[in-house]
């Protein structure tokens, strides 16, 4: 309990620094707010740059410009986009969830069915199965994530018209709760999958690995030879400490699995935060961009906490700080 | 034990020696040489210029008149697209694998050797880097900047060091108190000498493995950022074909197939010469 706290406490500093660098980084870029926010019709006026220049505060030095941002993050405010004119905190709000659903459905996805096929694999290790899947994850690894996602559609949406080829919902549909749910499930299947088998091909190889090593360990062999049911002996005494490495890896790649959802909500058009980012990219609209980046940094933090816990809960030997 | 050493030859000429006798790691040796040599040479013999409208738009391959691999929502030769896309691409890997190890190494290297408060202080500095997803935060940093094939090199290195620093530290962690690295103090070297003379070379199978598999993860990242629209308008390469595609590519499967396949078999070469070294230097973890 001690150590999550400590975690807690540095992962706010780590927020911080975040939101200092990255801030930094916008200030330095080249380029006048003033004069993004005017826009083509109103660059040719000055006191109306004057004016913008006053209201954001833009004459200030770096330091109180700075401290602002970070004072007004800190209470929630990241800003008004230049583009909609609309408070950046809202604009993340209604996208975050979107991408939310996506990213958890494609990593458990790829977290279940890995460990399944690992597991299945490792216990067969000259099995044809068990040599496809070093060759799936090396080509799963390969493929572009945009290529897979085209393809996917080319295939399941064009060909044969299984499911729909981009959006989150149907805007024709008029359906009770129920429905929607559904129609949402419907649109999810190809942007999961296409997100999802990146990792399903790196999880199922990573899981016989570590299958393979726990199957060889001395307390397997003594559940063995206790005369436990090889099931009992695979599944209950080996499989979670299978599933470590797993859960470790899946934690530390969630800021590349933000990374692969920004490409694929742009090949679905799936309402989420990396489409949000993509549209503000060509805008320069600074304060969505840097508002997506601190919640994107945000989030991975609190997934490194989360697996921190959930490991400590699938390892006792952690949970009472011995040696990993 | 000398006499086993002189029948086997040195550690290098026997992972050498594993390496060429895994198959699948040949593969990717030639499926590279052959990506690289139609860079620098297909245009000599594919001389049709990417840029040019040559034909109807969204002609299919086969198609009456169309070249092999068809043209794009344009009118442009795809096949001429994909034998000069790859210069882009490769050249960005390459110059942003070079930042990576350097920014990665060098942090890695000082944090694993004098630990201590340097240590922490590098590690939290990179715990920065590494909260932040790669994609975006260059995203941001190309978007910010200019799209130049410049920027886009460096915000690819800036955004992927990370993962080479902790491997740098965990190799030097594991390998300053070993016994060649005393006595190499012993003898009174200095700490600059120890960390890239006796501790360095040590550490390069893993680190060697790794550039090979960020090779291949730096040219995923270019092709993902040219897909987005950020890469240099003028440099073609494979992600920006596909990119240009999206609005039109339910019309014409060929515009973004052969340019995506062209980055994929760019990637598993690097794969599969990373899984062969990776064999080759650990001959214990094979077919893992």
């Amino acid at each position: 309990m001690k150590q999550i706290a400590a975690r807690i406490a540095w992962s706010v500093g780590l927020i911080l620094a975040v939101i200092v660098m990255c801030f930094s980084l916008v200030h330095l870029a080249p380029g006048d707010a003033a004069l993004v926010i005017a826009g083509d019709s109103g660059a040719g006026d000055p006191e109306l740059i004057e004016e913008i220049r006053e209201d954001l505060g833009l004459d200030d030095s770096y330091l109180i410009q700075l401290s602002r941002y970070v004072g007004d993050v800190a209470s929630g405010d990241l800003g008004t986009s230049y583009r909609f004119n609309e408070s950046v905190t809202s604009l993340i709000g209604d996208r975050i969830w979107p991408t939310i659903l996506l990213v958890t459905t494609a990593l458990l996805f790829a977290i279940v069915i890995g460990v399944l096929v690992g597991v299945f694999t490792a216990r067969r290790p000259e099995s044809p199965v068990s040599h496809g899947v070093t060759v799936f994850s090396l080509v799963g690894y390969s493929m572009p994530v945009f290529w897979t996602g085209y393809l996917l559609i080319i295939t399941f949406a064009s060909n044969v018209r299984w499911f729909p080829v981009a959006g989150m919902r149907d805007v024709r549909l008029e359906g009770n709760r129920l429905e929607e749910w559904l129609d949402i499930a419907h649109h999810l299947v190809l942007p999961a999958l296409t997100l999802g088998l990146i990792y399903l091909a790196q999880y199922s190889r990573l899981s016989r690995a570590s299958m393979l090593e726990v199957l060889q360990s001395d307390y397997v062999r003594t559940a063995r030879a206790k005369g436990l049911a090889e099931r009992k002996v695979v599944y209950k005494h080996a499989l979670r400490n299978a599933v470590i490495p797993v859960i470790t890896i899946a934690g530390l790649q969630f800021g590349a699995l933000l990374s692969g959802a920004l490409l694929v909500e742009t090949v679905f058009n799936w309402p989420g935060l990396g489409r949000l980012a993509a549209d503000s990219v060509f805008q320069r609209d600074a304060p969505v961009l840097l508002g997506v980046l601190i919640c994107s940094a945000a989030l991975v933090v609190v997934i490194n906490i989360l697996t921190d816990v959930v490991y400590r809960m699938i390892d006792p030997r952690i949970r009472v700080g011995g040696s990993t | 034990m000398a006499v086993a050493r002189s029948e086997l030859g040195s550690p290098g000429r026997q992972a050498l020696r594993m390496f060429l006798r895994n198959r699948a790691a040949v593969f990717g040796l030639v499926l590279l040489s052959g990506i690289v040599l139609m860079t620098l040479f297909g245009s000599f013999f594919y001389d049709q210029d990417p840029t040019r409208i040559m034909a109807r738009p969204l002609q299919g391959p086969g198609e009456d008149g169309a070249p092999a691999f068809g043209t794009d929502y344009l009118g442009r030769d795809v096949l001429a697209g994909v034998v000069n896309g790859g210069s882009t691409s490769l050249t960005v890997a390459l110059v942003a694998v070079f930042l990576v190890v350097v920014i990665g190494v060098t942090i890695g290297a000082l944090a694993g050797y004098y630990g201590g408060w340097i240590d922490t202080l590098l590690m939290r500095f990179t715990e920065v880097f590494q909260v932040l997803p790669a994609l975006l935060f260059a995203m941001v940093i190309v978007a910010l900047f200019e799209p130049s094939t410049r920027t886009v090199a460096i915000a690819i290195g800036l955004a992927s060091w990370p993962g080479t620093a902790r491997l740098t530290r965990a190799e030097f962690l594991r390998l300053k108190n070993l016994e060649f690295v005393k006595a190499a103090r012993a003898i009174g070297a200095s700490d600059f000498r120890i960390i890239w003379r006796v501790i360095f070379p040590n550490a390069l199978p893993p680190l060697i493995v790794s550039i090979t598999l960020i090779m291949g993860a730096a040219i995923l990242f270019e092709s993902g950022l040219a897909f987005l629209g950020l890469s240099d308008p003028n440099a073609q390469s494979w992600g920006q074909m596909i990119g240009l595609n999206r609005q039109t590519f339910l019309n014409g499967w060929w515009t973004v197939t052969f340019p995506g396949l062209a980055i994929f078999s760019t990637v598993l070469s690097f794969s599969l010469i990373g899984d062969g070294l990776q064999d080759a230097f650990n001959p214990k973890l094979r077919g893992r």
